[in-house]
């Protein structure tokens, strides 16, 4: 067996893809670290120099302030145009803000208000409440709940004492849980809905402005951007939806007092389709309107004034107007119309624009310091230059305190420059996708894709010439060349470029050196359509729709359950499923020889009842599912729930008898497959694992449920105990399972030697041994699985022939017990062993779920290898090919059993949990825990993958019942079962056919994650993308990274197991043939 | 012979297809509020009875039906009872077969066993027509070599398209357009029969086609 292209070419195509992943998702999400630190009023106080001090303890410019969001108050709506006749919808619908703007010029002030990508509500709000650039992936985030760590302007108003008071989108509730003095949320999830959220804040705006409770009001409407969603903005509905705001806005105004501040806000635009999320101006453009009773702004035409306000700059401003510190990572600028300039102080209390620029850019440096430290994604040159700007500043501005005078005209310039310099560098980090890599990993993922097919196609190829040798050198180089080039030209390097080049120059030029190999014909579209492929590109299109995604639990088994029926009826279609009745006269040029029609009955009744596991399993497997809150009316199953959080102790009983008997199931078929193939005899420490680690392994399993199940306050004298059990019995399991592996991997092989002839008299003179492959221990089992070619042809190759004996004896001289099994023995030990660890990680009810994940796998394998048997004849494929339909039926079981055990691809449904089995007290590091919880998300993707190897072995394994019968029916004897031995016999099929089964997997799963890139390029405009789209990436992606690694970890332990059976038959023959 | 057959057998679908139009077209006329998404189990069980009769009459007056060996009327009654008894389990398989394709168990059972008449009608009793109650001939017509006739090579063609358009009804399902024809299971029954019809119209255009390469044992 050829062991080392196989792996070389396996890890080569993972690398690729992996590279591939690597670039499009660092180009298309935006990724920050989050600094968990907040401001307080000391950090303002500048050392040394006798600026105003504590400002938190002066009187601010104002004491309240209303702030109206208008969600998706696009420029466009807020703009009046008296000489337009005939306004379309959308137009001279908001007239208050114009009329006040341009009566009182010193209260009133409408902007563009431009926000930064990606323009979707909920980024927008961390946006204008942290004053940061929210990226998809904020880094430090917990995923399981949305609350905003980072520090806020809501948190830096709780910590003064504000009452902030919150009516409209729900969504602020789980930004800021507990942060509220009082709140008034209204569901935000209906698109549809134009009302309830509007009219719920209408009912309790004024009495709530009215009243005294408050010194910050946020009310955020949601009408208009569900109007837009629904009917685009050119609709009649919008017309009505801006009229009723701009009523509203009246009516707030009408009840302001002289302290207080108005903010009237969109949070981003739309586009004409009425959707948003992307980078078009039309998008990011929203309104901002500020109001005050009392004069607010300079004299107009006093200053320049800002044609466009970044979305960022709010923060600064409305915290400094208010008086509480600027929040930590707030990156924003103040917005200078708002302060008196130097010397002319209009409004006693407030800062002057050079003292709050001076607060500001202190708080900048302090953010850009911290952040600098943690992450390094912020180029190092300009960094360097901003710091030099900063102490530059810094000195000029303490020069100038010092001395007396106010500071130049000339510094408050620099100090914007600054600012705007810091966030322009923030933003070329944080908000802007990077298509140039995004197409490149594209480019890459598909090429990868092809390459997989082309491998798949060209195994026998590629692991006999040197195919391999060439691209994978021409890559390296490739790589080298352009980070050398990268460091002569910019003096530092982009990785991804170079594994970009490096990876998509050796697929290139590996593709061009198998055009001339592909033989013809070979690429037509037949090969292509057959119907399993339609099922993967069923699939694979289904990514591309928000709500396939959504039900992708579903879409999944329907399309397994389709294709899984779909087999008997083509075997049919090809007459070979039903005996041909035999009156019929078959013309023999159809069929040259036709299997007993004994066999061909009970083989197909063997199809038919794994078939009908199958379609219960999945039926089953249906009820098991987590919901997606998109999903409406659904209820998660009730198994998902650990048990300690059942309250009907019946209930609980219940499901604490049936994940035990799952477990004992799944245990017991195991360890009923390892003997009933005879591959508990021997004595080894792998035998010892199956017959003893994994029964208790179990056991153990079943005790930690039982004692984790507990309610709290029943055996109160106990609870050390029970803690300390819970402790105990799930590292006990791990170290259990972990020893069971590694034994596994030590000494593989589980074959049996029996000698017939007492040991010490062997020698020359004994008739040539054989061997035979039996599968129990019973006389009766002795008598079959014979393989005494196999012994002659393996001696005779090694040996030269140097011995020829006669074939006197037909008894053999030394059985070979659990030898047909000998390769998938151990393989599905480790699928057992993993099963059962992985279980682990899963609330207790699961264990149903991985039962029928056993059934399922044992279903698809028994009905390729049924159906391999029934077309045996039909097309004669020598060689160890593992079809198409098999292999995505293998895939489309990982993903459905994803669902299965619970999961589901959006962020919120990760099983925290699965972190604290065995560690109730928490951790330290962050490894582990992270592991555990990848394990746990991605346990039927490990399962499946390591499990791959089988689709390859069980039609062999299988084999014997065929011959069985045939000896049973009188036909030659000479037939023996050899079931896996037939691998050995054919070292060369067998490396070639391991590889096509590794890299027809790899495409299957390779061509999902494709199609979820493309669906998040092609969409990343859609309003579901950050909900949908991009998470169902990441986990195809992880899910993909994960399942490849295992799959080349199944395929090492069949090169292992191969290694130790060919070291056995070295052992072997000296002996006996000396 | 072949022209002859093929005319019959066009004809023959015509008609079916023309029914389906008509139990689609004078319920509206006679009944107030009939419409196809409206009244959807009176517009299905309409078309279901409609080609129940039709196909039942024209096979029978084309006397497609197997020659059956004995004329006795028990024979006969026997062989009734037994078509209606298979039509009632091919209702149950069929009903068994949506669920497990994710078909609601309980709410909305009836809508799903009408899908599963409506199923049952296109294919099955097609089948008890031609083949009458064999369910070896059925399995053995449903293979490559297995058409003995052109009605077998029909049946093939129009069964396949049934349940394959049936099948792809249920696409749209999960889309979040809130058409009326998404309901359960209004698109899996207009799919079914679209596809009846394209197998209808399909067949013997595909007959006529292939008339050299199709060669039938005798009987
Ligand atoms: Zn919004
Ligand atoms: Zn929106």
């Amino acid at each position: 067996m050829r062991r080392l292209p196989v792996l070389v070419a396996l890890i080569w195509v993972c690398s690729v893809f992996y590279v591939g992943i690597f670039l499009f998702v660092g180009g298309f999400l935006l990724v920050r670290l989050e600094v968990n630190r907040t401001s307080t009023c000391a950090d303002v106080l500048s050392p040394g120099a006798q600026v105003k001090g504590d400002f938190c303890l002066s009187e601010p410019r104002f004491r309240r302030a209303v702030v109206l969001i208008i969600d998706a108050l696009k420029a466009d709506f807020t703009r009046y145009d008296p000489e337009n006749t005939a306004p379309k919808p959308f137009e001279n619908k908001l007239p208050v803000l114009d009329e006040m703007a341009s009566s009182h010029p010193s209260q009133a002030r409408l902007y563009t208000f431009r926000a930064d990508p990606p323009t979707t509500t909920m980024q927008r709000i961390k946006g204008f409440t942290t004053g940061s650039l929210p990226t998809f992936i904020d880094v430090g985030n917990n995923f399981a709940s949305n609350a905003i760590l980072e520090d806020n302007l809501v948190h830096q108003l709780g910590q003064v004492g504000k009452r902030v008071v919150f009516m409209g989108d729900d969504t602020w509730v789980s930004l800021f849980p507990k942060k509220f003095h009082k709140s008034l949320p209204f569901p935000s999830f209906n698109v549809k809905d134009l009302h309830t959220v509007d009219n719920g804040i209408l009912q309790n705006i004024y009495p709530t402005m009215e009243g005294d409770d408050w010194d910050v009001l946020i009310a955020h409407f949601l009408g208009v951007d569900h109007c837009g969603h629904r009917f685009g903005p050119d609709h009649p509905a919008m017309a009505e939806k801006l009229s009723q705001m701009d009523g509203v806005i009246r009516s707030v105004i009408k009840r302001l007092k002289n302290d207080t501040l108005l903010v009237v806000m969109g949070d981003h635009g739309m586009t004409d389709t009425g959707d948003h999320g992307g980078e078009s101006q039309k998008e990011t453009d929203a309104a901002l309107f500020l109001y005050s009773s009392s004069p607010l702004f300079s004299a107009p035409g006093s200053q320049v004034e800002p044609e466009v306000v970044p979305q960022t700059d709010l923060v600064p401003t409305l915290a400094l107007l208010l008086g509480v510190p600027i929040p930590y990572s707030s990156v924003g600028q103040v917005l200078l119309p708002l302060f008196p300039q130097n010397g002319s102080r209009g409004a006693p209390t407030g800062l002057s624009q050079a003292e709050a620029l001076w607060i500001n850019v202190k708080q900048v440096n302090r953010f850009l310091e911290t952040y600098s430290n943690m992450a390094k994604d912020i180029p190092p040159d300009s960094l360097s230059q901003l710091r030099a700007d900063f102490s530059n500043i810094s000195s000029q501005y303490l020069a100038a305190v010092h001395k007396g005078h106010l500071p130049s005209h000339e510094l408050v310039v620099s100090m914007q420059n600054y600012l705007t310099a810091v966030r322009e560098t923030c933003r070329a980090s944080w908000a802007r996708f990077n298509p140039f890599k995004m197409a490149a990993g594209l480019l890459i993922l598909g090429v990868s894709c092809m390459l997989c097919y082309v491998i798949s196609e060209l195994s026998h190829v590629v692991i006999q010439e040197g195919l391999l040798k060439l691209p994978i050198l021409s890559g390296l180089v490739a790589g080298l060349v352009v980070a050398a080039g990268q460091l002569f030209t910019q003096g530092y390097l982009e990785l991804s470029w170079c594994l970009g080049a490096a990876s998509l120059s050796s697929e290139v030029l590996f593709l061009w050196r198998t055009r001339g190999v592909s033989p013809r014909g070979r690429w037509s579209a037949s090969g292509l359509l057959t119907p399993a492929l339609l099922v993967l590109f069923l699939r694979c299109a289904s990514l591309l729709s928000d709500s396939y995604v959504i039900y992708e639990g579903h879409v999944v088994t329907f399309l397994l359950f389709t294709l899984s029926v779909y087999v008997p009826l083509r075997l049919n279609w090809d007459g070979l499923l039903v005996p041909l009745p035999p009156d019929t006269q078959k013309p023999p040029r159809l069929l040259p020889t036709t299997l007993p029609s004994s066999v061909v009955r009970r083989e197909a009744t063997i199809l038919l009842v794994w078939l009908g596991v199958m379609v219960g399993s999945l039926y089953l497997s249906l009820s098991l599912h987590n919901c997606r809150e998109e999903q409406g009316t659904c209820q998660p199953s009730p198994f998902l729930s650990p048990l300690s959080r059942v309250q009907d102790s019946q209930l609980r009983n219940l499901h604490y008898v049936l994940s035990v008997v799952s477990l004992a199931m799944w245990g017991y078929l195991l360890h009923r497959w390892l003997r009933h193939y005879g591959n508990l005899n021997c004595s080894s420490v792998t035998v010892f694992s199956a017959c003893f680690l994994l029964p208790l392994a179990c056991v153990c399993m079943g005790l930690h449920w039982a004692v984790s199940a507990t309610p709290e306050d029943t055996f109160r004298s106990l609870s050390e105990l029970i803690g300390l059990a819970q402790v105990f019995l799930p590292r006990a399991t791990f170290c259990l399972l972990g020893l069971g592996l590694l034994l596994l991997w030590i000494d593989p092989m589980t074959v049996f030697l029996k000698s017939r002839t007492p040991l010490n008299s062997r020698g020359t003179s004994l008739p040539p041994p054989k061997y035979r492959a039996s599968t129990g221990i019973s006389p009766q089992a002795e008598l079959h699985h014979l393989i005494p070619q196999l012994y002659q042809r393996i001696r005779h190759s090694l040996e030269d022939g140097v011995t020829e004996c006669g074939e006197a004896d037909s008894r053999p001289a030394v059985e070979a017990y659990g030898l047909g099994t000998v390769y998938s023995a151990p393989l599905i030990l480790l699928c057992g062993l993993l099963g059962l660890a992985l279980l682990l990680l899963h609330p207790e009810g699961m264990a149903l779920a991985f039962l029928l994940l056993l059934l399922e796998a044992a279903a698809v394998l028994h009905i390729h290898a049924c159906s391999t048997t029934l077309s045996s004849l039909h097309k004669h494929s020598n060689g160890f090919s593992v079809p198409w339909a098999p292999v995505v039926s293998w895939s489309l079981a990982a993903a459905q059993f994803f669902h299965a055990t619970g999961h589901l691809p959006t962020f919120p449904s990760i099983q925290w949990g699965a972190a604290f089995v065995g560690f109730p007290q928490g951790h330290t590091g962050t490894a582990l825990p992270a592991s555990l919880v990848t394990l746990n998300t991605f346990s039927s993707h490990i399962i499946f993958a390591v499990g791959c190897p089988l689709l390859l072995f069980w039609p062999l394994v299988c084999e014997v019942r065929g011959t069985r019968s045939t000896r049973s029916a009188g036909a030659e004897e000479s037939e023996d079962a050899v079931m896996e031995m037939r691998l050995r016999e054919n070292p060369q099929k067998f490396s070639s056919g391991l590889l096509q089964l590794a890299a027809r997997y790899l495409f299957v799963n390779g061509a999902q994650v494709f199609a979820s890139v493309c669906a998040a390029a092609i969409l990343r405009r859609h309003l579901m993308v950050w909900k949908v789209f991009a998470p169902k990436l990441m986990f195809e992606a992880s899910g993909f990274i994960v399942g490849s690694m295992f799959v080349i970890l199944g395929v090492a332990m069949v090169m292992r197991v191969d290694m130790s059976v060919g070291g056995l038959f070295k052992k072997l023959l000296p002996q006996n043939s000396r | 012979m072949w022209d002859v057959e093929i005319r019959g057998m066009a004809s023959a679908h015509a008609i079916i297809a023309s029914t389906i139009f008509m139990a689609t077209v004078i319920p509206a006329v006679f009944l107030e509020n009939f419409s196809v998404y409206g009244t959807h189990m009176v517009w299905l069980y309409c078309v279901a009875g409609s080609v129940a009769v039709v196909n039942t009459a024209v096979f029978w007056l084309l006397g497609i039906s197997p020659p059956t060996k004995k004329n006795t009327l028990s024979y006969k009654i026997n062989r009734l009872s037994r078509s209606c008894l298979y039509f009632l389990l091919s209702c149950l398989f069929f009903h068994t077969v949506v669920v497990m394709y994710g078909a609601p168990l309980l709410e909305s059972a009836l809508e799903t066993f009408s899908l599963a008449v409506l199923l049952s009608t296109l294919t099955t009793l097609r089948c008890l027509c031609i083949l009458g109650p064999n369910v070896q001939a059925w399995i053995r017509v449903f293979s490559r070599d297995g058409a003995m006739s052109v009605w077998d090579t029909s049946l093939q063609i129009t069964t396949g398209c049934s349940v394959i358009g049936a099948w792809l009804g249920a696409f749209p399902i999960p889309l979040d357009w809130d058409r009326p024809w998404q309901v359960w299971p209004i698109s899996c029954t207009l799919g079914a029969t679209t596809g009846f019809l394209t197998g209808l119209v399909a067949a013997p255009v595909w007959i006529h086609w292939h008339r050299k390469q199709l060669t039938y044992k005798l009987k």
